[in-house]
């Protein structure tokens, strides 16, 4: 008992400094190394300013602003907040509004009424934002991505049925050809891994980055 | 849907792939054999042994064995509480993270001791990165190694030639952490880095979005402890969103290598087994079984997620299949995981114990949501966690051996070991214990007004966030219906933040007495064994190797299964499958 003991209390010690000190450390001295934007979250900077993380979606959408000049609020106090047009949307956040650091599931199960109602306003809200541009668009085109939230609130990518509906009106409000927009969308979208694991994807933030670097 | 049927198929085949290599390689670390590490490693496994003071060549029986065991998770208990509960002086703490409470504390500290990983806190919000790796991290290598080296005293048990041990508890703990454990998490987390898992100590930073707005972007030390969250079938996640967050799992190959590291050792056991019990047939018969009971989940789960939810199809939303769009229900999905991923992830960490989650396992479908609910109901055999679910499905063999020696009138016996009174009583609680506290806890908490404080929606969906805490908890899984809660959180930081105390402290129970209990009466079973004589196998001999017995098996698993779980399923995630009512 008394031998167990003392083995069970250095190898507590030994164990610990092992996994929980020296393992970490290597590991983090061989990635800083090898894979140096990797591990530091493949931040982009434009212009020395930090505007995100190339893997990390986040809100293309601006406060409306009220008649006395300031940020509309609801009852909850939150900003109201509408998509600003020049850019491409996330999928929505409902749990976390892109929240990074606070990442959280809906949790909006099969049969809740919840989840009804906020599916109902993703689709109505898509459809006001792009049927101006896109004028055949109906609820049935719109793809499931683009009225549901994803798990981590802040996937970095939207289908590409989702992309090809947002170039309508990409095209026209940047007063771009509607070809152009659709190559930039093909050029930052990511197809399977080796053509067939995963699911292909459109990068929003790149492809916004991207949008914003092309002459009109 | 073909396109995805080909993804499983391919992992099915790596998977596989990897069964004989690893098997082989963790049946010669096991039994002393030279490995190609052992130059590299034997000078650090014999410093080893000399810096906890054990001599590695003493022989202990099962009840020494499980005495070490105890005492070792018992101090580590102590240490971790006292980890999480002094976060305020950590080094490594750039968010200036404060502690949580007592009872919060308990359960997640009982929950890492014994390989669960159930969280009631948001990482990113609550842990300290020292937490993370000095705390948590060490708990999924350690709570892995203690998995399996149980089931490596069973197979020496079942395998002894009249032998009174059943091995060194010190022995095999260093050596499945030293050869098995630490060289694949260093390359598989160097693996998960080249795909953006990050890596670093950095203070959260603020990012300029585009439209004017402002984001902060978490850190921390993620790929060390996500390769071994998915190795030691833990699943504790860095990031609340676990490995749906980009940080943790940030592409398709990334997704697929850690499905990959979840079924490994798993899986790879079954051959270690055949090969330590000089029959590599009875391995493969296991690991048949297992697959079959797998592969018919995956099915079911994929179509049903393909289906999409009455809740999209009322709101009159799209989920079939277009041109660039996999259609399904992708609510809580993540776009580069898709449908198949998705399904395919939430079945693999629920038949293993590993409760990393790349979707919300609250939003996937009714029927769908009933796959890991029926496999949480088959106490984690199939495949099962690391160590653990091969000395499950073990119990169920011993089980199926004696159901099977009745039918034919014959006295029991495996691998020429007869199958007496007492041992069948071990196997039988062994085998029941889990089920029981599972109806016990649920029951109370569903029952008890204490208990309806956690669960967050009203309908069949808050019944199974209950009956899924318990059935996850007591079978070690982790993985969560997550809006059932045990941790009000009104601030980022722990401020203000307070436990809900039913759910913190039964739950932290039913974790660790469903961990322990079934430990030592494994290792009890291997004592049994152990000692017994081999008698050559006769005519009247039943075989073990056979298709007749993997069917047998397999219906064993399901009686015990569905006998016990198939009501309470049905009033849950069954139940909103066959309706398209809202709640």
């Amino acid at each position: 008992m008394r031998r167990d003991l003392t083995s069970a209390v250095l190898a507590v010690i030994v164990l610990t400094v092992l996994l929980g000190l020296a393992y970490p450390l290597v590991v983090t001295g061989i990635s800083q190394v090898a894979f140096h934007g990797n591990a530091n979250g493949q931040k982009i900077t434009t212009s020395g300013k930090l505007v995100g993380s190339k893997i990390i979606g986040q809100d293309f959408r601006v406060p409306v602003i009220g008649p006395n000049g300031k940020p509309k609020t609801d009852s909850d106090g939150n900003p109201v907040l509408v998509a600003d047009k020049e850019y491409f949307q996330e999928r929505p956040s409902t749990a976390t509004n892109y929240n990074a650091a606070g990442s959280a599931f809906t949790n909006l199960g099969p049969n809740s009424k919840d989840a009804r109602h906020t599916f109902e306003a993703n689709l109505a809200s898509y459809l006001r934002l792009e049927r101006p541009f896109d004028r055949g668009l109906t609820a049935k085109d719109v793809p499931v991505d683009a009225v549901t939230s994803s798990a981590s609130g802040v996937d970095p990518q939207i289908s590409q049925a989702n992309a090809a509906i947002q170039a309508h009106r990409i095209a026209a409000v940047r007063r771009l050809p509607l070809a152009t927009v659709r190559k930039l969308i093909e050029q930052h979208t990511d197809g399977r891994f080796l053509g067939v694991l995963g699911e292909p994807g459109v990068n929003v933030l790149q492809l916004n980055l991207a949008l914003d670097r092309t002459v009109r | 849907m073909a396109q995805g049927f080909l993804q499983i198929a391919i992992f099915l085949a790596v998977l596989l792939a990897i069964v004989p290599l690893l098997g082989g390689y963790m049946a010669k670390v096991f039994s002393g054999e030279r490995v190609f590490l052992t130059p590299v490693l034997g000078p650090l496994e014999r410093l080893t042994y000399r810096l906890i003071r054990v001599d590695p060549e003493e022989q202990q029986d099962w009840k020494r064995y499980a005495r070490s065991l105890l005492i070792l998770s018992a101090l580590f208990w102590l240490v971790l509480y006292v980890i999480l509960r002094t976060q305020t002086i950590h080094p490594w703490n750039p968010q200036g993270f404060h502690s949580g409470t007592w009872d919060v504390t308990f359960n997640t500290t009982s929950s890492f001791l014994t390989n669960t990983n159930w969280q009631y806190y948001g990482g990113e919000t609550t842990m300290t990165y020292f937490s993370q790796m000095a705390g948590l991290a060490v708990q999924n290598f350690v709570s892995a190694a203690v998995g399996i080296v149980v089931v490596i005293a069973l197979i020496r048990g079942i395998a002894a030639r009249s032998a009174g041990s059943v091995g060194n508890f010190w022995q095999d703990l260093t050596r499945c952490t030293l050869y098995i454990l630490l060289p694949l998490s260093i390359v598989g987390a160097i693996v998960l880095v080249s795909q953006g898992v990050i890596q670093n100590f950095a203070h959260y930073a603020t990012a300029h979005t585009l439209t004017g707005g402002s984001q902060s972007i978490p850190f921390g030390p993620v790929a060390s402890q996500e390769v071994i969250k998915e190795l030691g079938t833990n699943g504790g996640g860095f990031f609340n969103a676990n490995s749906a967050y980009p940080f943790e799992n940030p592409t398709a190959f990334s997704n697929f290598f850690e499905m990959l590291l979840i079924l490994a050792i798993p899986a790879s056991l079954t051959f270690t087994y055949g090969r330590m019990v000089g029959s590599k047939r009875q391995g493969w018969a296991i690991l048949s079984a297992m697959s079959l009971l797998f592969v018919a989940g995956v099915v079911v789960i994929v179509l049903a997620e393909q289906h999409g939810t009455p809740a999209q199809h009322l709101a009159g939303v799209n989920t079939h299949h277009m041109a660039g769009s996999t259609g399904g229900n992708l609510e809580g999905k993540e776009q580069r995981f898709g449908i198949t991923n998705s399904a395919l992830w939430a079945a693999i960490t629920t038949v293993t114990s590993c409760g990393a989650v790349n979707a919300a396992m609250e939003s996937l479908t009714g029927i769908g949501g009933a796959v890991p609910f029926s496999n949480l109901g088959m106490s984690e055999v199939v495949f099962g966690g690391v160590g653990t679910g091969l000395y499950s499905m073990l119990i169920f063999v011993l089980l199926s051996v004696f159901i099977g020696g009745l039918m034919v009138g014959r006295t029991p016996e495996y691998l020429g070991k007869k199958i007496g009174a007492r041992d069948i009583k071990l196997v039988s609680l062994a085998a029941l214990f889990t089920p029981l506290t599972v109806l016990l806890t649920a029951g109370t908490a569903i029952a008890a007004p204490a208990g309806k404080q956690s669960i967050s929606v009203a309908g069949p969906n808050g019944f199974s966030e209950n009956l899924y805490a318990y059935l996850s908890q007591a079978n070690n899984n982790g993985s969560a219906w997550a809006g059932y809660t045990g941790y009000i959180q009104p601030q980022p930081g722990n401020v203000g933040a307070h436990g809900v105390k039913l759910a913190d402290i039964m739950g932290g129970l039913t974790m660790m007495f469903a961990r322990y209990a079934p430990i030592v009466l494994v290792l009890a079973v291997a004592g049994a064994l152990a000692g017994k004589k081999v008698h050559p196998a006769g005519p009247g001999t039943m075989r073990t190797d056979t298709p007749t017995f993997v069917v047998l098996l397999i219906g064993v698993i399901l009686l015990v299964g569905a006998l016990t779980f198939f009501p309470a399923i049905l009033l849950g995630p069954v139940g909103q499958g066959l309706t398209t009512r809202l709640f």
